[in-house]
């Protein structure tokens, strides 16, 4: 299948022995020149970036508090150790998270604090772990820092909150300004500025796209539901992950949402300009490219006159949306104040059915077994509803609501302490899927005991990478591709819109048909 | 020697007094442009004021992440906080109440912040994954608080010093004057290193005591959507925002 092999599933999560260098060349494509450009990068590593690569990281330490005082507080306590689904995974000792961080705090240490100085004269920097800013150092962070999924797990038990994701993030944008960027996610970017996804998918293409799957609803529950692309003077924008548009189980998601919309009665409106709610931005670190792609969700919703914007089922997309789009894009004064800015799909849905106002045949989802895989970035970086924790209850009450068949994988593994799926941070391209599988490994754990303690047969995402990484690493493990799906794909299953033909109708009008 | 280590300690303590202010300046002035808070995090401020008493008083974090982490690192942290209250006497004329209610428990804290130590360094030493990110500061951290603790505990329990007199050399000491100090082995240890812990105090790891007030992952209030947060150095690249 591949030249690494897959990881041995064991009765538990089991924290290995550390195996130095195993994953030592396992970092991703370089961008090229087309693909730093336009961010606003130098096309490849520039003359004297050494020196440049250090004063980037002292500008990032004043620009982010963050960042200053994670450098300084973390004590080698060992605590996060053994809390990266990429070091269980993998057992390379750099993919604990503090020897991750180490990577950049070493460089750190020696250039922009007066121990690290002043020991560097004396030639004593060893002892306080501090290294010069070499190219094998350089080549540590490309491999090591593109094989953290900037999921939090770690920030989550770290005694002072230290969270990797934030020093992952600083070492890439680092990275990418002296010229050394990441090929997918910044060529991901680019598409965003020139066609509006990360997809590339233009705007015929995808008016094409949203017309086939208002057919494909009607010729299934024989109601029309409209997906409209730019109608202006609707109630709502909905930005979605524009793997929704095609992939499975996305996309079924997908027109989850819109039977949800269709039987609220409410009017909405994809944008082409914002066809995108992933946000490669937060994934490089970059702050200026983050804004400027959220900047493209208030430019649609202000053209197209809506009064809410929604979110469809994405992991980081959320983050950006629920905890930063305020910050990089608001105020957004001219929306309506009664709703939540920007709200959650889930929080739409659960909403109605709170209200009672959707009709559900949970029957319908009863062939399967279901359990639920809280995304990172929804887990440990946003919330849904007015109370902490709402991001794992809301879901939850969602899914029981349209199925009758639900279990919860380890606790250990679910909520704040979920595992990522691998392929969060950019790293869902071809050129990581070692990193991928072996990433997997703890969610993969969870999820074989309770298929096989307790008959779980699906499992359930809201977030577009998520969903795609699994669909690929599942054979890896011997469970089924088609394990994964939609949250809102279960509530479409279930959900019966008013005026939908039931089976039996539908059996009695193609008897007809055949008669005439 | 007195005078030694009489202008050792000014010069130390100088050096923790400016260093720390400089370090908590620092973190104060530094912007967090982007809400971080680790959520489920509180909505409230008072909410953000428990969890960062329940991370500084309890660990409650660390608590979550490692136990015998916690047991060692919690037994050796309360240890030292009555070790240093009970140390408070020697610079005060008339210790206050609670600085005499807590003699005999800061006296045998002692052993908890030893014993507290030596685990922490037995897990470095021990545990793969911890040997392998410790540098040589992080041994040395350690072994200079075990001897600060086992010579206090000398001085304590088997070799007396005369405390009086230490207490009148603090007391001198703190209106910029040198008394003279007990010819004591176990005591001329104890301070000289008391002196270097606070010295490298701003310069080192030992810095995660101020900083964890200022992690925006645990002080930050979860209310993003419902106020805006926007940082100086954000706010200058507003001008080409699209209006409503």
């Amino acid at each position: 299948m591949a030249d690494f092999e897959t990881p041995e599933v064991r009765e538990h999560i089991h924290i290995p022995k550390l195996q130095p260098g195993v994953m030592e060349s396992s970092g991703p494509f370089i961008a090229k020149p087309d693909h730093q450009e336009p961010l606003g990068f130098p096309g490849e590593l520039v003359d004297n970036w050494e020196q440049k690569a250090i004063d980037a990281m002292g500008e990032a330490v004043k620009k982010y508090r963050g960042l200053a005082v994670f450098m300084d507080s973390c004590v080698k306590c060992g605590a996060c150790t053994d809390k990266c689904h990429y070091y269980l995974g993998s057992t390379d000792p750099k993919n604990m998270p503090v020897a991750r961080q180490d990577l950049f705090r070493s460089v750190y240490r020696k250039y922009h604090t007066p121990a690290g100085k002043f020991l560097s004269k004396l030639g004593l920097e060893w002892l306080i772990g501090a290294k010069s800013m070499t190219k094998e150092v350089l080549d540590d962070w490309h491999n090591y820092y593109h094989q953290c999924s900037e999921c939090r797990r770690c920030s989550v038990y770290c005694p002072y909150g230290i969270d990797t994701a934030e020093v992952t993030m600083a070492a890439r944008d680092v990275m990418a300004q002296v010229g050394q960027g990441q090929k997918y996610s910044n060529e991901i970017i680019g598409k965003v500025y020139k066609i509006g996804n990360n997809l590339g998918l233009p705007e015929p293409a995808l008016a094409d796209t949203l017309e086939g799957l208002e057919e494909d609803i009607e010729d299934e529950t024989g109601v029309k539901v409209e997906l409209p692309l730019d109608r202006k003077g609707v109630d709502i924008l909905l930005v979605t992950p524009s793997a929704d548009f095609f992939a499975e189980p996305h996309v079924d998601g997908l027109m989850g949402y819109a039977k949800v919309f269709h039987e609220a009665g409410v009017t909405w409106t994809l944008s082409s300009k914002a066809s995108e709610a992933a946000n490669f931005g937060l994934f490089i670190g970059n702050y200026e490219n983050m804004r400027k792609i959220s900047l493209r969700i208030r430019e649609a919703a202000l053209e197209l006159g809506v009064k809410r914007i929604v979110f469809g089922e994405c992991g980081h997309a959320w983050r950006v949306a629920y905890s930063f789009l305020n910050t990089l894009a608001g105020p957004f004064d001219f929306l309506d104040q009664n709703y939540p800015i920007p709200q959650h799909i889930c929080e739409f849905t659960h909403d109605l059915i709170q209200q009672d106002k959707l009709k559900f045949d949970p029957s319908e989802n009863d062939w399967m077994t279901l359990t639920f895989h809280d995304s990172c970035n929804v887990a440990r970086a946003s919330r849904m509803g007015d109370e902490p924790g709402g991001q794992f209850r809301i879901p939850r009450e969602i899914i029981k609501t349209v199925c009758n068949n639900y279990v919860d994988m380890a606790p250990e593994t679910i909520g704040e302490g979920t595992y990522c799926c691998g392929g969060g941070g950019g790293l869902l391209t071809d050129d990581l899927m070692s990193v991928r599988v072996k990433g997997a490994l703890p969610r993969m754990t969870a999820l074989t005991n309770v298929v096989q303690d307790e008959g779980v047969t699906h499992m359930a995402a809201i977030c577009a990478i998520c969903k795609s990484q699994f669909t690929k690493v599942l054979p890896y493990y011997n469970l089924g591709m088609d394990m994964v799906v939609s949250v809102h794909q279960l509530v479409s299953n279930a959900l019966i819109l008013t005026g939908q033909e039931t089976d039996e109708e539908d059996e009695e009008q193609t008897a007809e048909a055949a008669t005439e | 020697m007195s005078t030694f280590i009489a202008v050792l300690f000014w010069f130390s303590t100088a050096v923790i007094i400016l260093g720390l202010a400089y370090k908590i300046r620092q973190y104060w002035v530094t912007p967090a442009p982007l809400k971080i808070p680790t959520t489920p995090a509180p909505t409230t401020k008072t909410g953000v004021v428990l969890r960062m008493a329940r991370e500084v008083v309890v660990f409650e974090s660390l608590f979550k992440s490692n136990l015998w982490i916690w047991i060692f690192g919690w037994m050796f942290h309360v240890s030292l906080f009555l070790v240093l209250a009970r140390h408070l006497r020697y610079f005060q004329e008339q210790p206050w109440f609670l600085v005499n209610i807590v003699q005999p428990f800061g006296k045998y804290a002692a052993f908890g912040m030893v014993i507290g130590l030596l685990g922490l360094l037995a897990r470095r030493i021990f545990v793969d994954r911890v040997r392998y990110i410790s540098s040589p500061s992080d041994y040395l951290m350690l072994i200079m608080l075990i001897v600060i603790g086992v010579s206090g505990m000398v001085m304590s329990f088997i070799q007396h010093t005369d405390i009086i007199a230490v207490k009148e050399f603090f007391l001198a000491w703190m209106g910029f004057s040198i008394a003279e100090l007990p010819d004591s082995l176990p005591l001329i240890i104890h301070l000289v290193m008391v002196a270097v812990l606070l010295f490298i105090f701003p310069f080192s790891k030992l810095l995660h005591a101020p900083g964890v007030f200022f992690s925006p992952t645990r002080n930050q209030v979860d209310n993003p959507r419902e106020q805006r947060h926007l940082s100086d150095w954000a706010a200058k690249l507003e001008s080409d925002k699209p209006q409503g």
